[in-house]
């Protein structure tokens, strides 16, 4: 197999559209990538032939949908190499995800108790472990990064020890880009018998993810950043911590038995998903991961390489233009900052030459500060992305330096 | 510059034909408004948009309200330029009176004006038409 760009592109009806009748150059990827014509079709047939709740109806109609948000079910757990299905837990998306297992940690934690972050983290995987710690009066232990946006794994090594009880950190860096060396992350933390969990709302669109590979406990990631619909999210959780993890939730759908006094909760993976599901989103995502699973992931990881290593060249050349976020690995996301031009007017400019970029903190303000910065201007990038767009942002950026000097 | 009133800035967009024309306009109406000295940046006064961050001071003489406004970014600083040409020393009840949304229309610039943009414009409208309110 190879990665004809083109022919991928000509699935995504959204990319032939014109911004203010010049053509969309969409580059704002990590914050919500595109949907393929695959999965619009799944969502237009759930809709259209077999809308009804599910895992309860006495009809046909209930039994089919049931079958297909279940098959989605199984298709994520193929697609991340899940030992059971049952480990595939349906979210809202990785910030859910990341509640769910924060949540249930705050009731099991004790003052003493250590949770290991990094300097790197989005508000998801920070606010959420913050607040878990403030609850229960255990510590909060911030890994720092180097100026480059590497994480300094000597020190974070150096947190780790007998009091720490979660570890979590993302798989790829929303707002610089690192890749971080997940397995030897988790192999250190699990010297310490250490609860990991990833961030890998960064990390799912850029490559295979192999859950048992990793050796993580809790992987969660968002559907619309891998091309499936907003709304949408999976945590995946190793079957042993999830079976008796708190349930967090609580509803219809969970229970095993209820009583006006008391219940018991039913298996996994219901247990942890109280409410009707978002039974579209989840079909949709399935169709999303059974789309991207038969892409040769190989040649996407190559073409992506050569956008973002076409976009460093190019950034050289730009006088004034730094970037944040230079580790040797990194993945998809092209941050910077300018001088003389604030990254909101570099957004606005672009935006009106049809490039769409994200502009701002980044939901990561506690990582601007510590580079002492406000924020970025941040080009992401997917598999979708040719390397005439990535030509194109860079005139357009140059436009926006004349008007803005 | 002097700062032109809203029926001038209405005139003079409506002259360009090209975008960066008149994004040229938008950045030099910007120029023409003072900036706010940083020991007038204080917290109260910022309104922090997750893009860009603006501060609105506000006074009232002979019962018309004053504002001065600065932000960070060049662009949101020309269109406060825009809000100030229309909202500066005017009434209570002319503020309120006024059609902002109608104004950006105008100007072909509603999208900048809209609350899903995180750049603190339309948060600095909102406090404005408060104060009129309560001032009124």
């Amino acid at each position: 197999m190879s990665f004809d760009v083109q022919a991928v592109r000509a699935q995504f009806p959204i990319l032939s559209q014109q911004v203010d009748g010049k053509p969309l150059i969409y580059l704002d990827n990590a914050a919500t990538t595109q949907k393929p014509q695959a999965v619009i079709d799944a969502l237009m047939s759930f809709y259209t032939q077999t809308n009804a709740n599910v895992h309860r109806g006495a009809h046909k109609l209930s039994d089919e949908a049931t079958r297909r948000y279940e098959k989605a079910r199984d298709q994520v757990a193929a697609f991340i190499n899940a030992n059971s299905r049952e480990e595939v837990i349906w979210t809202a998306g990785t910030t859910e995800g990341i509640n769910l297992v924060a949540h249930g940690l705050a009731k099991q934690l004790e003052a003493g108790d250590e949770v290991v972050v990094t300097e790197m983290e989005h508000h998801a995987n920070l606010v959420t472990w913050q607040q878990a710690c403030i609850q229960s009066g255990a510590t909060l232990r911030v890994a720092p990064i180097f100026d480059n946006g590497e994480l300094d794994i000597e020190t974070f090594q150096s947190y780790l020890g007998p009091n720490t009880r979660m570890v979590a950190f993302p798989h790829v860096s929303n707002a610089l880009g690192t890749l971080n060396p997940v397995k030897d992350l988790v192999a250190m933390a699990k010297r310490y018998d250490a609860l990991v969990l990833v961030d890998g709302a960064q990390g799912i669109a850029h490559g295979g993810v192999d859950v048992q590979d990793l050796g993580c406990d809790f992987y969660a990631f968002s559907g619309h950043k891998l091309f499936g619909p907003t709304g949408i999210g999976v945590l995946w959780g190793r079957r042993s911590v999830l079976e008796d993890w708190p349930v967090w939730m609580t509803g219809g759908e969970m229970i095993a038995e209820v009583s006006y006094q008391s219940a018991s909760w039913g298996a996994l993976p219901l247990r942890l998903e109280a409410g009707t599901p978002h039974i579209a989103g989840a079909i949709g995502l399935g169709a999303a991961v059974e789309w991207f699973g038969s892409l040769d992931l190989a040649a996407v990881q190559a073409h992506e390489k050569a956008l973002i290593e076409s976009a460093m060249l190019q950034a050289r050349n730009i006088e004034g233009m730094r970037l944040i976020g230079t580790a040797p690995n990194k993945v998809g996301i092209l941050s910077f900052v300018m001088d003389n031009a604030h990254p909101a007017d570099i957004g606005f400019i672009l935006d009106r030459q049809g490039v769409a970029i994200r502009t701002g903190d980044n939901c990561a303000q506690p990582l601007m500060n510590r580079l002492g910065i406000n924020g970025t201007a941040r080009a992401s990038f997917s598999l979708y992305n040719t390397l005439d767009e990535v030509d194109a942002f860079f005139v357009a950026l140059r436009k926006a330096q004349s008007m803005l000097a | 510059m002097a700062l032109p009133s809203s029926e001038e800035i209405i005139e003079d967009l409506a002259f360009f034909d090209d975008w960066e024309q008149r994004y040229q306009y938008i950045i030099d109406l910007g120029k023409a408004l003072p900036r706010l000295q940083d020991e007038q940046k204080t917290p109260e006064r910022l309104v922090k948009g997750c893009q860009s961050s603006v501060w609105l001071v506000t006074s009232v003489n002979e019962g018309k309200l004053h504002f001065d406004a600065d932000s960070d970014a060049v662009i949101v600083h020309g269109l406060l330029a825009l809000v100030m040409a229309a909202y500066n020393d005017k009434t209570p009840q002319q503020i309120l009176d006024f059609d902002i949304d109608g104004y950006f229309e105008a100007l072909d610039l509603e999208r900048h004006i809209s609350p899903t943009r995180g750049n603190g414009l339309r948060s600095i409208v909102g406090k404005i038409q408060t104060l009129a309110k309560q001032t009124a």
